[in-house]
């Protein structure tokens, strides 16, 4: 009947420590939370309580002896008499704890080939959008198909969005499904979080993406990690959108691109647009996630105008690349405002005889490898476009996906073109300098193609 | 002279001020500040902190063990808080949420000791599967958010739990627990303003231990008076001792009414004292053993409950018999949670995301 007491664990990483002192004695009585001893660790003195009642039957490790191994018995409780059987017995001691598994390699599973765009059926009408009319369209129609969506941020309802992009969803949706929120990018980032997981599907529009450094907590801690911290109950449908990167003349707290920053992430999709038909079809798509979404706009873009093809539903699937253009010498990677100066390096370097495929990576993650791969496996030569910091970025990412499934397909090193590597100043003339435009992505391709 | 205009601007400021119920929730409560609960109730209630305490202690007894790891908050001393609020909940509709210290929120709610315990020791059977630990631990099918880890996180997540519940017009209402240690997080004042701003179903709760890990409240809150930091909000607040069982659960039927009759959120403070150390690496230095021993010898929860059981007329062999009977559970408990495999090598990769793209 007697009770083990074994040395005990006080922190993580304690494997054994020094008995300093009994405060018992045999035959002692001793109930619950009684205090036994003392236990010196490397960090501490630690009280060892009784969580068992009875009488101390024999002291087994005598005070002063140092090194005591945790797990080893150290004294014995002779149990109650009515102590219940399982009590009384701790026959399913440690001994039972599993023996570690054997770290037996385990493959992650391999993803399903992504999905291509929907084809767009022929003699569908084109109408030109601009990237902020898709964007409301797309908020408009989910609006109407789902009434669990609902749009939440700073001056999006009554102020029609400091960008304009909400405009008019005040009008047909109400105050109930466009809410102005205080300026308070923590708080309602942690309300819309927990409204999706109360079953909502909330669009927490930021009013940059640099304020959304103030909530980022809870994009990462309690929106990204929650579905697996929970074993897959707890679900978090939230789209956080809003303009990313550099504007115009805003200084370097105003112009930053979080896309490697979100990409980092494991739990999260990321989104990173550049034209109206993209911009519509993928928060369409985002908004009917079941997982997070951090959907990254861009303030210069908004007002460019596109081809938009005139559907009842264009959504488009998540984690696919698009060849913006087809070419055969070297390929252009890029994404969001990018794009549009790859297209345009593209057509200099048309001009002088190279041939360049634009690819747009669209989502950032997870990311489409195997449009890159595929294009690298066509043109041997790549070079990536992004207009954010070189250091840990989207581009760095993509050299590194070239480096280790592409390597064989290299004929010259994979080189990348993006912001200078310092806060974006504000005189007009540095920002210039410090932005990425198409001469330089130009310059960069003539360079893997040795000429 | 001089002095009349202010005098009758403050009149003026009070009578602008009669819809505000800043103190009337505390004045209903201190009328009848506890619940006249039947005996069986009583024994309810009883039953469900000695296995709160019971599961704890043996939560405690695995750490040492080695068969729990990482951080591991036992919630000995504050049993009453999650009992008496929890009891007066209506599990059907409304939600939960708490921070790190949450295994005595979900066996308050009804959540079985084995998947609790067993995720305690990373076991594939764990009610996160394994991948949460102490810490991270939901209950959907409870409306139980969670077990969050950063303090303070779980007062916007809690708000937009009510503003879901206001939204869909479901009747339910959040409670959402944090300490006194989280209530100096600025994320709680942002979610106060909007509660209140939009009237939103929920119930703050400051469970008050007296020590944010070694701080001792004093060291840390200029305002120690945590049911006064809503006034700011216009949030009415409540001064409960959460050491008595029935004053909680008295306390909880008020702000309930409150906020049932949409009149927007609570703010309650619940006076409590943790036995144990922050975590199980706590060498608590930071308060005298006698402190300690003043609270467990005059102040717990369950022997006044006992007592109040025993003087009521219940029989010593009934009290024994919960005993018993939580022992035994709680043993099972253990017993599942240390001979339960760990996690399947590919729940590495599970779960994190719900679709596949």
């Amino acid at each position: 009947m007697a009770i083990e007491l074994k040395m005990p664990a006080l922190s993580p990483t304690m494997e054994e420590g020094t008995l300093a002192k009994w405060l018992v004695k045999e035959g002692d009585e001793v109930k619950s939370g009684d205090i036994l001893a003392e236990i010196e660790t490397d960090k501490a003195t630690m009280e060892f309580e009784s969580i068992d009642e009875g009488v101390i039957g024999a002291i087994l490790v005598p005070e002063g002896t140092e090194g005591v191994k945790v797990g080893t018995v150290i004294a014995t409780i002779a149990g109650e008499g009515d102590a219940s059987p399982a009590a009384a017995a701790p026959a399913v001691a440690p001994a039972s704890a599993p023996a570690p598994a054997t770290a037996a390699p385990v493959n992650r599973p391999a993803t399903a080939p992504r999905a291509s765009d929907p084809a767009i059926p022929a003699g569908t009408n084109m109408k030109t959008s601009t990237v902020r009319e898709a964007l409301r369209d797309a908020m408009a129609e989910e609006m109407r198909r789902d009434s669990r969506v609902f749009v939440m941020g700073e001056e999006v309802a009554e102020y029609q969005g400091a960008y304009k992009v909400t405009q008019g969803l005040l009008e047909e949706f109400g105050p109930k499904r466009v809410i102005d929120t205080p300026i308070t990018e923590y708080g309602f980032a942690g309300i819309g979080t927990g409204a999706a997981m109360g079953g909502l599907r909330p669009v927490i529009e930021f009013m940059t993406f640099n304020f959304a450094m103030q909530a980022i907590d809870h994009i990462i801690n309690s929106a990204a990690k929650t579905n697996y911290m929970s074993g897959g109950q707890m679900r978090c449908p939230v789209v956080f959108r809003g303009p990313n990167g550099a504007a115009s003349r805003v200084g370097a707290q105003h112009s930053q691109n979080y896309g490697p920053w979100y990409a980092n992430v494991p739990g999260l999709i990321v989104i990173a647009p550049y034209d109206a038909a993209d911009a519509k079809g993928l928060m369409k798509a985002a908004i009917r996630s079941e997982d997070p979404v951090v959907f990254l706009e861009n303030e210069l873009v908004y007002g460019r105008s596109f081809e938009l093809p005139e559907l009842d539903d264009h959504v488009l699937p998540i984690g696919k690349a698009r060849i913006m253009r087809q070419g055969g010498d070297v390929t252009i990677v890029s994404y969001s405002i990018g794009v549009g100066l790859a297209l345009e390096a593209a057509e200099i370097l048309a001009g002088e005889g190279i041939d360049a495929e634009v690819i747009d990576l669209r989502t950032l993650r997870p990311l489409d490898r195997e449009a890159v791969l595929t294009s690298l496996a066509k043109t041997n030569r790549l070079v990536v476009a992004e207009e954010g910091w070189p250091t840990c970025s989207i581009a760095s990412e993509i050299m590194a996906v070239c480096m280790e499934d592409g390597f064989d397909h290299l004929d010259a090193p994979v080189l990348r073109v993006c912001d200078e590597d310092v806060p974006l100043p504000y005189a007009a003339n540095l920002e210039k300098a410090a932005i990425i435009d198409a001469g330089r992505i130009a310059a960069a391709v003539r360079k893997v193609c040795y000429r | 002279m001089a002095k009349q205009p202010s005098t009758k601007k403050a009149a003026a400021a009070a009578t602008e001020d009669e819809t505000f119920a800043l103190r009337s929730l505390q004045e209903a409560h201190m009328a009848n500040p506890r619940h006249g609960a039947s005996d069986e109730d009583l024994l309810k209630f009883y039953e469900q902190m000695v296995l709160i305490r019971r599961f704890e202690e043996k939560a405690g007894q695995l750490y040492g063990l080695g068969l729990i790891g990482g951080f591991c908050h036992l919630y000995i001393g504050q049993e009453a808080v999650a009992v008496g609020l929890q009891s007066a909940l209506d599990a059907e509709r409304d939600s939960v949420i708490t921070g790190y210290r949450d295994h005595g929120h979900m066996l308050a709610y009804g959540i079985d000791p084995k998947v609790i315990m067993a995720e305690l020791t990373g076991r594939g059977a764990g009610i996160s599967r394994g991948k949460g630990g102490s810490m991270h631990m939901f209950s959907v099918d409870h409306k139980f958010y969670g077990g969050h880890g950063i303090v303070g996180a779980q007062v916007p997540l809690g708000t937009g739990l009510a503003f879901a519940h206001k939204y869909t017009e479901d009747g339910g209402v959040c409670m959402a627990y944090f300490g006194d240690g989280a209530s100096n997080q600025g994320q709680v004042y942002e979610a106060f303003n909007m509660a209140a701003l939009w009237n939103l179903p929920i119930i703050f709760v400051v469970e008050n231990n007296g020590y944010a890990m070694g701080t001792a409240v004093k060291r840390g809150s200029a305002e120690t008076h945590f049911y006064r930091r809503g006034t700011a909000f216009r949030i009415p607040g409540m001064d409960v001792n959460g050491m008595d069982v029935l004053e909680v659960r008295a306390a909880a039927e008020v702000a309930l009414a409150h906020v049932r009759a949409g009149k927007g959120p609570v703010l309650m403070e619940l006076k409590t004292y943790r036995y144990r150390g922050h975590s199980m690496s706590d060498p608590a230095k930071y308060r005298s053993r006698e402190e300690v021993q003043e609270m467990r010898e005059k102040h717990d929860p369950i022997d006044a409950a006992k007592a109040e059981l025993l003087k009521r007329g219940v029989s010593e062999d009934r009290i024994k018999d919960i005993d018993k009977q939580i022992r035994a559970v709680v043993n099972e408990a253990a017993d599942f949670a240390e001979s339960s495999p760990e996690p399947e090598m590919s729940e590495l990769y599970t779960d994190v995301l719900v679709e596949s793209y």
